[in-house]
């Protein structure tokens, strides 16, 4: 196996040729503002909003953390009630049967909608309340991606349990849980993202009513102020978030799959 | 009761038949006890597909019976049968000798390897879920692994193998618990031929040396009379047997035995007899 060096793959066009779109987008955006004169509280050009973000570090940053925490926590126990109650519903069907919908109607039921009342339920505990919102958001991908991938098990091998007489204990872990695992980070992948958003719509119906400030509430003073360079600032750092959660679950996905599963397999070893 | 198998009649003039006749009890599983039973067995598929219909076969023990067929012939059911993958509809199958049915491994045609284990954990699985510890099976998956040619790839994952090699790593997780009866179903039909001939040789020597009863599935009647001490032919529609011969042949068989009138005899002989199940 030979590994690439850090040039060779920064020189690839899979970073390239979206770095390129970047720089594009950037130039692109800066020659408006220049050449069409838009004030900055219509559209700030990238180096004002560049320079706010630069003098607005540490305030913005640590509502980003608090925003963070939030997410973190509500991902992570996303993850964790997803994968027990898919483990639960491959157990017994009729589990499956009976919660499945009412799955779906967390899924399909809208945040904001619900947000409030959560809020309001939770009032001495902003904090669980802003987690169960996000919670909401990442939880339905990966208990509906884990449950599929828990019953995806190649029959053969099913078969080949069988003969050697594998508990259900030993089919769960031995066959069950590894065939659903691509399936599994694959929801983790989608959730990290809506955990995110799901915190960022929890503290927005919050509004300022929150005691600790995140990243959203950052946005929404900004925005009732007209500091839009600022609300520019605070959206370059959720997105930047969102990009490194998202990064991160991949480099994490690859790590566990390199060895065996086509997605995270080099096609030139 | 199971119909006896029969034998051709041979080819007079011809100095290796003779010569093989004196080899013939060595072969021949007619006296030998049988080791399980399908009594007038029959399986329907609860979509009404009539895969097997009244199939009388006995298996010897010890003996190398091929089941060959066309596709749909209800060869794999057969074997799905004999393994308790699945229940006859009618009929009974029985096993003599019940400690044996306890020790089967299965072949599947795919290799069907855990795809996030290695040579040797694929090897391991069936003593790990017999609960054996990872030292007490140490030995044993090391043997298993020299016995199919793959020591150095202990460590290899099933992607990094060849066609082939994957199949070796499957016969040796079937082998590893040292079973009485090992059933295949189409081992090596996704195989080349080189291949293909070199694992038949393999497996030719390993059930020599290990005196497994073997049931083989194929669709390849060169390789059914290569291998078998007796061939099954099943025909379609419905799934039944429509012909048991004795390849009355000596071991070890080599490339002359391919070459040989006699081989080319029991192999139109269920040429014909696969035609017939055809209609």
């Amino acid at each position: 196996m030979h590994d690439k060096s850090l040039t060779e793959k920064l020189l690839s066009p899979d970073v390239l040729a979206p770095f390129a779109v970047g720089v594009l987008f950037v130039v692109g955006r800066d020659l408006l503002v220049r050449i069409t004169g838009l004030p900055p509280y219509l559209l700030p050009g990238p180096l004002l909003v560049i320079q706010t973000l630069i003098d607005n570090w540490s305030n913005l940053f640590s509502s980003l953390t608090v925003t963070f925490q939030i997410t973190i926590v509500a991902f992570l126990a996303a993850a964790g009630s997803g994968l027990a109650i898919a483990v639960l519903f491959t157990i017994n069907k009729w589990i499956e049967r009976s919660l499945f919908p009412y799955a779906v109607v967390l899924q399909t039921t809208p945040l904001v909608a619900i947000a409030p009342l959560i809020i309001i339920w939770l009032k001495e505990n902003t904090f669980g309340a802003l987690v169960l919102c996000a919670w909401i958001a990442a939880f339905f991908p990966i208990l509906s991606n884990t449950t599929l991938g828990l019953n995806s098990v190649d029959r053969n091998l099913t078969n080949l349990f069988t003969l050697y007489n594998a508990s259900p204990w030993q089919r769960l872990i031995y066959l069950r849980l590894p065939s659903a695992l691509p399936y599994f980070l694959g929801g983790l992948r989608i959730s990290g993202g809506l955990a995110l958003i799901g915190a960022v719509v929890a503290e927005f119906v919050a509004g300022t009513g929150g005691s600790k400030s995140g990243i959203a509430y950052q946005i929404l003073i900004a925005s009732y102020n007209l500091q839009i360079p600022r609300m520019f600032a605070a959206l370059l750092l959720v997105t930047g978030l969102g990009i490194a959660i998202f990064a991160i679950l991949s480099l994490i996905s690859d790590a566990l799959l390199k060895d065996w599963h086509e997605s995270a397999v080099n096609p030139n070893q | 009761m199971p119909c006896p198998a029969h034998y051709l009649p041979p080819v007079f003039g011809d100095p290796r038949v003779t010569s093989s006749s004196a080899y013939s009890s060595s072969t021949s599983y007619q006296d030998v006890a049988p080791t399980v039973i399908l009594d007038r067995v029959s399986k329907v598929y609860p979509s009404g597909t009539i895969a097997l219909q009244d199939v009388d076969l006995s298996v010897k023990q010890g003996e190398f019976l091929s089941l060959v067929g066309p596709s749909g012939c209800g060869k794999s059911t057969v074997l799905g049968l004999i393994a308790g993958l699945s229940k006859p509809t009618q009929g009974d199958l029985q096993w003599t000798m019940p400690e044996f049915r306890k020790d089967l491994a299965f072949v599947f045609q795919d290799a069907s390897l855990l795809p996030w284990s290695n040579v040797e954990e694929n090897v391991r699985l069936p003593l790990k879920l017999a609960g054996q510890s990872k030292k007490q099976t140490q030995q044993a998956v090391a043997e298993a692994i020299a016995l199919v040619g793959l020591t150095g790839s202990e460590k290899s994952f099933p992607r990094q193998l060849s066609g082939g090699m994957k199949m070796r790593v499957s016969i040796a997780r079937a082998i590893v618990t040292q079973p009485k009866v090992l059933l295949m179903d189409e081992p090596f039909g996704a195989l080349d031929e080189i291949t293909r001939n070199r694992l038949n040789e393999d497996l030719m020597n390993l059930w020599r040396q290990k005196r497994w009863t073997v049931v083989f599935v194929t669709h390849n009647i060169y390789e059914a009379v290569y291998l078998s001490t007796r061939v099954a032919v099943m025909g379609v529609n419905p799934g039944r047997i429509v012909d048991d011969l004795v390849i009355d042949a000596p071991y070890p068989r080599t490339e002359g035995f391919r070459q040989s009138p006699e081989f080319g005899q029991y192999r139109r002989h269920l040429a014909t007899a696969l035609a017939e199940g055809m209609e």
